[in-house]
């Protein structure tokens, strides 16, 4: 099967603006991937939570961390045993996760997802996985997993 | 391996994921995984790999697939070791 490219898997994300948490894909192989995202200041959650004291919530960090860790490297990691064109038709869900939150992100931060394999069998992905701010301290981390599943 | 060892094992894994108290005696090779014990399908990848984890074994997806009930999990196991 095909190799894909940094910039194709992150087109094949179907999340978008304004629920997409990733800038980038810095590093891609079987083993790992890692990707970069800002926080704009006008993100909407800011406007609630909370007011006059904008906090990323924990729920948003958790998706940052599975956007890039479990949907971008399930579609990278599916893409070698099966064609793109059947991959568009798989939507990655949530299964379960066992996170940490250890720092607080404010708009305007800039933040890496780094994320390791632990297994991609039978569509199921899961990994061991971080979100760093920008001075390497840890924001939130720990094992997530997702399935792809068909689209009916 | 006697089947009753491996059963017991397989318990033991499977009571990781489940919803509900297991208890060995609540348990029969009928007792359906997803139904009666209140597992979620996207955890059955995982008791796979505790399988092959535990009796050092190796499980095509194929034969995967077809692990419906306790036995059934019992069964692939007894027949790979």
């Amino acid at each position: 099967m095909q190799t894909l490219s940094k910039a194709e898997v992150l087109a094949m994300v179907p999340q978008q603006r304004p629920f997409r948490f990733i800038d980038e894909i810095t590093e891609l192989d079987d083993e790992h991937i890692v990707s970069i995202y800002t926080f704009r200041p006008d993100e909407s959650f800011y406007e609630g939570h909370f007011p006059g004291n904008p906090i990323t919530p924990g729920v948003i960090l958790l998706e940052t961390l599975a956007q890039t860790s479990v949907v971008a490297f399930g579609i990278y990691l599916a893409s070698k045993v099966m064609p793109k064109e059947d991959i568009l038709q798989l939507l990655t869900l949530f299964t379960e996760a066992d996170v940490e939150f250890s720092g607080m992100v404010r708009p305007g931060d800039l933040v890496t997802v780094r994320a390791k394999k632990l297994y991609f069998r039978r569509f199921k992905i899961k990994v061991e996985a971080e979100l760093l701010l920008a001075d390497g301290s840890v924001a939130c981390s720990g094992s997530i997993a997702g399935m792809g599943v068909k689209q009916t | 391996m006697s089947k009753d060892e491996v059963l017991k094992k397989v318990i033991d894994i499977l009571s990781k994921y489940s919803k509900t108290d297991i208890s060995a005696e609540s348990i029969s090779m009928e007792t359906s995984i997803l139904d009666d014990l209140k597992i979620n399908s996207a955890r059955l990848v995982d008791i796979v790999l505790d399988f092959e984890d535990a009796f050092d074994i190796e499980v095509e997806d194929d034969d995967a697939d077809k692990v419906n009930t306790v036995g059934d999990g019992v069964e692939l196991i007894m027949a790979k070791i």
